[in-house]
């Protein structure tokens, strides 16, 4: 045991612990306990069903889709929200926490309204012939919104402090705005952008609340991941099956958050640079 | 920085079309803005007063809006502070303590924010739960956790629960300990350097962790619709009712999503504030 100088580390660790160990840890060893229990055969009995197989692709795929889109918004909403001074921009830097803010049933509820085909976008695409709500589109689209902070902020503070000497040496050298920003700026962000998309990702992954509204739930169609765990839990009982499903969406946010980890310490090497 | 900004000045008075550029990527932004958060927001209160007021006013006083709105408040006033103090316990071992596994520890707190909120009411069903660990012993003692109270609160403590100690714990941090040290020298005792010295130098950083707490454990619905049961006028916290009343009833479902929807506008100016005139004393990088 090494010595503390301050009082209090049996009572805070203790506390920290007790907290942690009954509302994480407890029922994390009870998840992975429970899942590996079922064996590899078992665990991919629940598994390798169509409508599970379904769901997990949509999940994953539509979530890295989103993760794309919401990085590329980042980058541009980022950039413009440092490096320009214009009207409002206090008023849309405040709405850029508005996902995180909202509540998850609200934003379903939202979207859906908004894009049901009497909503007021959902009207007017239409006729276009493109149907949002109740679709793989509409997945999508509330994944979007649920991850788009998580560029901005990330990305922002790096923007700021950001070092414009580089930037200058492009300029004098006689770099156009967009071989700066393409040569100079974007490989500085990368590792950034990379921390963004993978928060982004994370949690379009396990989105529940504002996915299945606006997904409709049809199966085999737009059935994410989560809302199978759900129906396992409430209309079949079956409690297996949805963990050896929660035990892949536990192993994958593992994952992602591991690389979170690498990530935010590969971005902090080059800030010396920046 | 300035003599960048002079020389983007500069660019923008040699060219005209790096002028159409700024103002093209500028409206870019505010379109997405205004298309993807703006509208969703706007949908609510218009789908919400779309019957009139009248109506509006009568959805939100049903007796079962009624007892979610109470439930919700129960659950935030037992999950939120239980939060506080694990923010603080946890900030002042993680910040002023050199330990093993001290790196596990701070991932391990980080954690409930990667894990699908779905998975986490899964996880507690397993431990709490009738079939679960503690399932038997807790039915012969008579407590009921899942499909109760109990199970509101602990699904909502997890997914909240990084919330006031990652505030804590960069700045607490960057504090150092010294004037901690300096006040045990001093013959303070742990509970007097705690509020005479550590609370005073963290209170906004601590009320910035308890806003959004409080905002993600009044809007929770992934994790909490899982072990919840949605029993009811019992177990239907605001958010639950709110998915309840969209089968059955869409314009009421609306009037009950405003009250959530003005809490998030209340939280995110109250947020802005915080950071507008206590910034310094928040953590750098909100």
């Amino acid at each position: 045991m090494t010595h503390h100088v301050l009082p209090g580390f049996r009572l805070s660790a203790g506390y920290t612990l007790t907290v942690l160990g009954s509302c994480v840890l407890l029922p994390l060893a009870a998840l992975l306990w429970t899942a590996f229990e079922l064996g590899p055969s078992g665990w991919w009995a629940q598994i390798g069903t169509r409508r599970v197989l379904a769901a997990l692709r949509l999940s994953f795929g539509a979530s890295l889709l989103a993760a794309i889109i919401d990085t590329l918004l980042g980058l541009l909403v980022a950039w413009v929200l440092v490096r320009y001074r214009f009207a409002f921009r206090r008023v849309c830097d405040a709405l850029v926490d508005l996902p995180f803010a909202l509540p998850t049933a609200v934003a379903g509820l939202a979207l859906t309204a908004l894009y049901a085909s009497n909503g007021w976008i959902g009207s007017r695409l239409l006729p276009l012939g493109i149907e949002v709500a109740y679709t793989r589109l509409g997945v999508l689209l509330a994944m979007v919104f649920v991850g788009f902070p998580f560029v901005v902020r990330t990305l922002q503070p790096v923007l700021e402090s950001l070092d414009t000497d580089l930037e200058e040496a492009a300029y004098t050298l006689g770099a156009s705005p967009r071989q700066r920003f393409l040569k100079v700026i974007l490989p500085l962000l990368l590792p950034t952008l990379l921390t963004g998309f993978a928060l982004a990702l994370a949690r379009a992954v396990g989105e529940y609340g504002s996915v299945i509204f606006i997904s409709g739930n049809r199966l085999f169609q737009t059935e994410i991941a989560p809302y199978l765990i759900v129906q396992k839990i409430e209309s079949q009982y079956d409690y297996r099956g949805a963990a050896a499903l929660s035990a892949v969406m536990l192993i994958a946010s593992l994952l992602l958050l591991i690389a979170v980890g690498v990530l935010q310490r590969w971005a902090r090497r080059w800030a010396v640079i920046r | 920085m300035a003599a960048l900004s002079a020389a983007i000045a500069m660019d923008v008075r040699v060219s005209s079309s790096a002028r159409l550029g700024r103002g093209v990527l500028i409206l870019a932004a505010i379109s997405v803005l205004v298309g993807l958060l703006v509208l969703p927001l706007m949908a609510i209160f218009a789908e919400a007063f779309r019957r009139g007021l009248a109506f509006y006013l009568n959805a939100v006083r049903e007796p079962e809006t009624i007892a979610a709105i109470r439930l919700t408040l129960t659950v935030a006033a037992i999950a939120v502070p239980l939060n506080l103090v694990f923010g603080l316990a946890a900030a002042w071992a993680m910040t002023h303590f050199q330990f093993p596994g001290k790196a596990l520890l701070g991932a391990l707190i980080d954690l409930p924010f990667s894990v699908s909120p779905v998975v986490a009411g899964m996880m507690l069903i397993l431990v709490y739960g009738k079939y679960g660990w503690l399932g038997a012993w807790l039915e012969s003692h008579g407590i009921q956790i899942i499909f109760a109270l109990p199970s509101l609160v602990l699904a909502t403590v997890f997914v909240t629960l990084p919330f006031v100690a990652r505030e804590l714990i960069p700045l607490m941090q960057a504090q150092g300990s010294e004037q901690e040290e300096a006040a045990l020298t001093l013959g303070a005792s742990g509970w007097q350097i705690f509020f005479r010295v550590t609370l005073p130098r963290v209170r906004w950083a601590l009320l910035y962790g308890v806003l959004l707490c409080n905002a993600r454990a009044m809007g929770e619905f992934g994790a909490v619709y899982v072990v919840s049961g949605h029993l009811r006028g019992i177990t239907n916290t605001l958010p639950l009712q709110v998915d309840q009343l969209y089968e059955e009833n869409f314009s009421a479902a609306f009037a009950v999503a405003s009250l959530l929807a003005l809490l998030t506008v209340l939280t995110l100016a109250i947020k802005r504030l915080l950071e507008w005139r206590h910034g310094d004393h928040l953590n750098a990088g909100h």
